[in-house]
């Protein structure tokens, strides 16, 4: 890789010490006792819409996605585009659940949505399967995020021989754990407001500047190949890239909220109205996160794919080193500095809270439910800090000794892994008619069919469905959930029949505001 | 039960409002062309972009509509 470059690097760093120190002082915003779970894993619920609005944004909108879309952009083309209308769907569907889900779990102290299932369904086993469902999507989802930071680092031109080549990354794991642990959720909450002032003045100032250079909006869209400038039109006897487009945006908007971050994002505001405004806002990052898939297209356009100086990047990031490279290209050192400590810091906050939010699941539902059934709110809380110690640090040693691509498939993997628990979460919150080991079974058909279609289509979600000569490929967390969803009204029926005890320690009014 | 109780069961339909916005994105057909085009943007992608505001009200009607 090339030299140093001092200016940018001096920048990010110095940015990242302000956030160092935001963190570990957020221990002291708002204060609450955090030795009680609730107040280190949640932020005590105190946060209005404007702070749950930055958090939710810091959760959904990762580093990963602002290098991943772009490069998917980049290298495949319109395909990429599916984060659009994808981050647009994923509101309704928050608008009319989550904040049922937020009331319920208000009104009886749930933290984790295995908690809710625990006492919607009193089955330990199937609060047991929603739990480790989640902490296994999660974990791949945070060494994910590492990917942006050693992008960026690389890019700087900072880099070393065997291990100290992961040394920078390390200092910022070291970071991210210590206010982690000291802070809580209040730690990513305020950090996440810092980071989303960098990367909306990184997004605004790329779409204007970068345009400019290049000549235009059509001038860009003139460079990409005609190939990528749309999808392609499916052939005879198949749905193709039709059905794959619209069942990735569906699936995948379907699975975002049962993500266990994303739940710790929802619980954590401090009324259900909180929930359902946010519904409303969030769809301005959604607008920057369609700027920000373009900077593949410009990206093409600035022809730094080929530019020599790149080279090395390219060859050891592939296509996730384009918007690195269209910033060096495009960009003052100064403001290289902010755009890649932007990235950085995007890195951190969903990393914290996903390390936050598998740490309670670990606690609460496996922990408590299963060795220590009556710990102290002290010992809670210890737990649930080593835990996200631990969860981080694994993800540190998976992105190190381990294959990026490895992380990049178990991640694809999660989501079709996820989407398993909406029977029992999310339509949960409307209807206690599911049978629970009716759901539990679904869950299990729905996770085996996934991991197959999964193995069978190369490692890849989609998968291609034949009927009756007619093939039409689509996301497999879509094709399971389906799947999952008649398994279990299915079988609803005929386990009611042997039983007709309903456990539900939640009541219809616990639901409402 | 009285209308109270009813109106607060949860759901409402104006939340069938958000239909129109999946039907008209998971209809794929529907926009992936190039024209009509729209100062040098292709059609594919600036009926997205336009959706992300339009969904967005949508949300704020709706919004408006069931807070009580």
């Amino acid at each position: 890789m090339a030299e140093v470059n001092w200016t940018a690097l001096i920048i990010f760093v110095l940015l990242f010490a302000f956030i160092t120190w935001l963190g570990f002082a957020a221990a002291h915003w708002r204060k609450g006792d955090l030795d009680q779970l609730h107040e280190w894993g949640l932020g005590g619920r105190r946060f209005g819409t404007i702070i749950t609005w930055f958090l939710i944004g810091g959760d959904v909108y990762t580093a990963y996605t602002f290098i991943a879309v772009p490069a998917l952009a980049f290298g495949a083309g319109a395909i990429a585009f599916f984060a659009v209308p994808y981050a647009i769907l994923i509101y309704p569907i928050l608008f009319i659940f989550f904040p049922r889900l937020w009331q319920v779990c208000h009104k009886h102290n749930y933290i984790t949505s295995g908690d809710f299932v625990r006492g919607r369904y009193g089955n330990r086993w199937l609060a047991l399967a929603v739990t480790v469902t989640g902490i296994v999507a999660t974990m791949p989802y945070i060494a994910l995020q590492l990917v942006g930071l050693q992008v960026v680092i690389g890019a700087m031109g900072v880099s070393g021989s065997g291990y100290a080549a992961d040394l920078p990354l390390l200092i910022a794991f070291i970071i991210l754990a210590a206010f982690t642990y000291s802070s809580g959720l209040r730690a990513p909450a305020s950090i996440a407001i810092v980071k989303d002032i960098l990367i909306y003045l990184t997004a605004f100032v790329a779409v204007i500047v970068v345009p400019i250079q290049l000549g235009g909006f059509a001038k860009i869209f003139a460079a990409v190949p005609p190939a990528k400038l749309l999808l392609a039109v499916p052939g005879p006897h198949t749905t193709g890239s039709y059905t794959g487009y619209a069942t990735l945006v569906l699936g995948s908007a379907l699975a975002l909220f049962l993500y266990p971050h994303s739940i710790t994002g929802i619980l954590s505001a401090s009324s259900g109205r909180a929930v359902r405004r946010n519904a409303a806002m969030l769809p301005a990052y959604t607008f920057m996160l369609g700027l920000l898939a373009l900077m593949g297209f410009f990206a093409i356009a600035s022809g730094v794919g080929s530019l020599p100086e790149y080279a090395a990047g390219f060859k050891e990031f592939k296509n996730n080193f384009a918007v690195p490279a269209l910033f060096l290209h495009s960009f003052p050192s100064w403001f290289v500095g902010i755009a890649f400590a932007a990235v950085g810091i995007g890195a951190l906050v969903p990393a914290a809270i996903m390390s936050i939010a598998a740490a309670n699941l670990y606690t609460r539902n496996i922990h408590r439910e299963f060795i220590n059934k009556n710990p102290t709110d002290k010992q809670e809380a210890q737990m649930a800090k080593w835990v996200s110690l631990i969860v981080k640090l694994g993800a540190l040693i998976f992105i190190i000794f381990l294959p990026l691509q490895y992380a990049i498939n178990l991640q694809l993997l999660g989501g079709i892994l996820i989407i398993q628990t909406l029977p029992a979460v999310m339509l949960g919150v409307y209807t206690r008619w599911f049978n629970d080991w009716a759901l539990l079974i679904g869950w299990a058909v729905g996770t085996v069919a996934g991991c197959s279609m999964f193995v069978s289509a190369n490692l890849t979600p989609t998968y291609v469905l034949v009927v009756g000569g007619l093939s039409i490929p689509g996301y497999a967390a879509l094709y399971t959930v389906i799947l999952n969803l008649i398994v279990v009204i299915v079988l609803t029926p005929v386990f009611n029949a042997m039983s007709s005890k309903v456990f539900d320690e939640t009541a219809a009014a616990d639901y409402l505001a | 039960m009285n209308q109270q109780t009813e109106k607060r069961s949860g759901w409402s339909w104006w939340y069938l409002l958000f239909l129109i916005q999946f039907i008209l994105l998971l209809w794929v057909p529907f926009y992936n062309s190039a024209e009509p085009s729209w100062a040098g943007v292709p059609f594919f992608y600036w009926y997205q972009m336009l959706w992300v505001i339009i969904s967005a009200v949508l949300i704020a009607i709706v919004y408006v509509a069931t807070d009580d």
